[in-house]
Parts: C-alpha cells; structure tokens; sequence
C-alpha cells in the first residue's frame, strides 16, 4: 500500500517537475553569458560543467543578458587569517577579471576556483572554505533533514505512540525508516549490534536521498549536484571506510592478513588482494554515487540544451518529453542510489562485525 | 579532471554537517522514534501473544464445556437406562411377587378348603354316625320289645363272640 503511495508520488513529483523542466529549456541557465560571447555559438560542454561542477553563487536565471544569483560567502583561510565577503563582489566574474582585495590581498574567481589575482604574489596558503552552492544546498538538506525528523519524533515522544498507529509525517516517514531498519540495517548487521548502527544507517540514508533529490528540482533551492560531487561522496566514503573498519573483529582481520582455510602460500597474495579490497569498496561506493548522480544532471541538462544546439523551438517537444522521462527515471535513481550506498555500507559493517565461530571450529578439526 | 578532484571547502563542510546530522538526527530523531516503535512492537507482540493465549483458553474451555456436556448426557443416559432397568425390574419383582403372593393365597384357599372339607367330612360321617346309632337303638328298641327276640340275639351274639 505504502509502495503504491511512494511510486504515486513519484509520478507526482514527475509529472510536477515536467512543465518546470520546460520551461527551463526556454532561458539557458549559463552563469555568465558576457556580453561579446553572446552570439559564440552556444556550447553545452562548458554549460553542462559549469552546472555540474561547485559555484561560488547559486545562479537562478538571466534577464535580458544579465544573470540573477544569490549571492553566497565567499571564506578564505589565509596566513593572515580568515577573509570574509560576498560573491557578489565578483560580479558573476569568473574569468579571474574581476580583482577583490581584502585585508591587502587581492582574490580573482577563475572557473569557480579563487586565485591570489598576481601570479607569483606569495601570500602564502590560500584554502577555499566558501559556502559554495553545494554547501548551501546541503545546509539546506541539513535543516530540510533535521525539521522533518524532530517533528517526527515529536509524535513518537508521547505516550499514546505505543498504542496509535503513526499518522500524517510519521505515518509516511516510519515505513521508510522501517524500511532502512529491517531491510537494510537487520538483514546485513549481527542482531546484537544492529542497533548501534541503524542510526548512521538511517542518517545516510536520508541525506543521500533527499540531496539527490533536492538536485533533480531545477530551481531555486534545488538543482545544486551535491550527491554528484566527489567531494561529497568521499566524505560519505570515508565515514563508512573508518566505522567499518574501527569495528572490524580480530576474525575480521584475521581474514584480511592471515585467511583460515586457504593454503600457507596463497595466503600472502590473499592478504595484498584483501588489503587492496580495503580500499576499493569504500572507493567505489565515491564513484558509483558520484558517477550516477552526475550522469542524470549531464544527461537532463544535454536534452535541455538540445534546444539551444539545434537552435530551433521545434526540438522543444522531444527535448522535454525525453527530459521528463529521464527526470523520472532520475527520480528511481536517487533513491536508488541512496539505498545502495546505505544496502553496501550495512554490508561492509555487517561483515567486518561477523566471527566466523564455524570456520575456525573446521580449522582446528582439519589440523588435528 | 576538475571534476573528480575533491575541493578541501567541500570535504570540510560535508563532513562537518554530516556529523552534525548524525549527532542530532541520532539523539533527538532516530532514539526516541527507534525506541517508541520498538516498544510498540514489544507491546503488539505481547496483545498478539495475550490474543492467541486467550484464543487457546477459549479452545481449551469449549473443549472443557464440551466434555462436561458428553460426560451430562452419558450420566443422563445412564440415569435413564438405571431407571428404565429399575422400573423393569421393579415391575417383575412386583409381577413375581403378586403371582407367588396369588399362588401363596391360592394354596391357603385350597388348604382351607381341603380343610374344610375335611372337616365337614368329620362332621357328616360324626353325623351318619350319630344317626347310626340312633337309628340302631331305635331298631334295636323296636326289635327287642319281645322277650324271645332278645334271647334270640343275645344267642347270637354269644354264638359270634364263641366263634371269634
């Protein structure tokens, strides 16, 4: 019943979505079209990275040649300390033409990265902490996060929860967090440990989904590719890298260096093969997550510029009708792909938690 | 490349609100509401559990009302069959003892009777005798007024005493 709802308000979401996407193709979301490149010819390469990529500004539209954005922080940690202003004061410059100077430094932004504007000026470390487009998209998860589910336990706080089944929020919410708890978390983690975990698990969860989501909308607040950026799903990588492995048993080690029931010799290779295995799960949960997430936005914003590319309103039809179908598709995707980051994070905790009691129990009968 | 190079800005506000979301989604969201629904399914387990044992209980009494119901109408049939045996048997005892009783008055009746009989019997041959006797003595009067027919018979009479 809950799923039927759930694929209902996808195509609800979708169908929502769908004039959005169309009436998108009608103003070209470029930053900066200067007023010479005007008439270039129109390049998607440089549109769909521009999107697909981190910005200083969060860009909403252009009006007659000039780009609409709201402005973000820009922080820098420099030897002298941190410097502070607005992204405004590059005047949606990201050419490195435009010169801001604080506290006797002066910044450029080219192509989204903040330089010293000399070459060669040696003011020492220059590190980029801005509140970038991803960063206030994801603060904005964050909060979108942390309301939906404070005002969800607010129900679960009170008495009559244990005998009322959960409705309006909670009502949706609880099968999804059931979902994440008894399909995810349960079938993967040791019982006796499984609830230490189905809090991260739930977190991950919810934060991956609801970023991806929140970067299919194509307006203002969404449309930022946080979850498509490597930044992002590194950091996620490296949470599920370091609690699995800060977990992992002495059987789970023992199994990575020293692996029972394999000849003496193979053991060896079998560690380096284990040793590298480490690594590469967590690597490719960054890749798998980033890769899908960042193909729907190259793919959705490609069909939009098919407009632009054929430079004709006719392709409108098709351009939208396959940027609907895809936007759903993406709709799947997200979800998807939050519950396959969370289903293998369960996994790899769920096997660096497990004593393989019997394994060792065969050891010591074959060695006598 | 640009692409798949990490910028430290984003690494450093992603793991900062990450763990801020871990932390305050894990105190204030998932505890209680993990909590809450646990109890719930403790609590549904247990009415669940409290249900089927009822259902059980109730089983267990039909089966018991049951039983008490074929062991009422095995006593009833009992009780039934009891009495028909006693009504019979009191019957028969009735008949049995009505016909010896039949037959016991019957043999007093014939006793009676026969005694009765006998006595009249006594009484009819005391009488014949009686009249016998009478009837002799008068015979014997009427013979013996002359003097020749009683020496004639006391002749006799000592003719048969000689003999015997």
């Amino acid at each position: 019943m809950i799923k039927r709802k759930l694929v209902g308000l996808f195509i609800a979401v979708a169908l929502f979505l769908a004039p959005v996407v169309g009436t998108k193709a009608a103003t070209p979301d470029h930053a900066a079209p200067s007023e010479e490149k005007a008439d270039a010819p129109f390049d998607p390469t440089e549109l769909i990275m521009h999107h697909v990529k981190d910005s200083h500004s969060w860009h909403l539209f252009d009006l007659n040649g000039h780009a609409y954005s709201v402005p973000l922080p820009v922080i820098l940690w420099t030897t002298h300390g941190f410097v502070v202003f607005s992204s405004s004061e590059f005047h949606h410059d990201s050419e490195g033409k435009v010169v801001v100077q604080r506290n006797g430094m002066s910044f450029v932004n080219h192509h989204e990265k903040i330089h010293f504007a000399e070459e060669g000026e040696n003011h020492g470390t220059l590190i980029d902490v801005s509140i970038t487009k991803n960063v206030a998209s994801m603060l904005f998860v964050a909060v979108l996060l942390l309301l939906l589910f404070l005002s969800t336990a607010r129900f679960y706080k009170t008495k009559q929860a244990i005998e009322k089944a959960p409705s309006g929020l909670a009502g949706f919410l609880e099968p999804l967090i059931l979902f994440v708890r008894d399909d995810i978390a349960k079938v993967n983690i040791p019982a006796k440990q499984v609830d230490r975990f189905t809090p991260y698990l739930l977190t991950l969860f919810f934060f991956i989904w609801l970023n991806n989501m929140l970067g299919l909308i194509p307006f203002f607040p969404g449309g930022a590719n946080v979850t498509g950026n490597i930044a992002v799903t590194l950091v996620l990588a490296v949470f599920t890298f370091l609690i699995t492995n800060v977990n992992g048993t002495k059987d789970y080690w023992l199994h990575i260096f020293w692996m029972p029931g394999v000849p003496i010799w193979l053991r060896p290779v079998l560690a380096i093969v284990e040793f590298i295995g480490l690594f590469t799960k967590p690597f490719s949960l960054m890749i798998r997550l980033f890769a899908n997430i960042t193909a729907g936005h190259i793919i959705v914003i490609s069909l939009v510029s098919l407009v632009f590319v054929f430079e004709t309103v006719l392709v409108s039809p098709g351009s939208v009708l396959l940027t609907l179908f895809i936007s759903t598709l993406e709709l799947l995707v997200a979800a998807l792909q939050a519950f396959v980051f969370t289903m293998l994070t369960a996994l790899y905790i769920g096997t660096a938690l497990e004593s393989h009691d019997d394994h060792h129990e065969e050891e010591i009968e074959h060695a006598h | 490349m640009d692409l798949v190079t990490p910028g430290f800005g984003l690494i450093a506000w992603t793991t900062f609100t990450f763990l801020l979301l871990v932390a305050l989604l894990g105190k204030f969201a998932w505890k209680p509401i993990l909590t809450m629904v646990k109890e719930r399914e403790a609590s549904i387990d247990m009415a669940l559990k409290a249900a089927h044992a009822a259902k059980a209980e109730m089983a267990a009494l039909h089966s018991s009302n049951e039983q008490l119901l074929k062991e009422t109408r095995e006593e009833r049939e009992r009780i039934l069959k009891e009495a028909r045996e006693m009504r019979e048997k009191t019957i028969s005892d009735a008949k049995s003892a009505a016909s010896s009783e039949a037959a016991k008055v019957l043999e007093t009746a014939r006793e009676q009777i026969h005694n009765e009989k006998m006595a009249a019997m006594t009484e009819v041959k005391n009488q014949v005798a009686q009249l016998a006797v009478e009837m002799s003595e008068r015979i014997l009067r009427a013979e013996l007024q002359n003097a020749a027919a009683q020496k004639a018979m006391v002749d006799r009479a000592l003719q048969d005493v000689n003999l015997n």
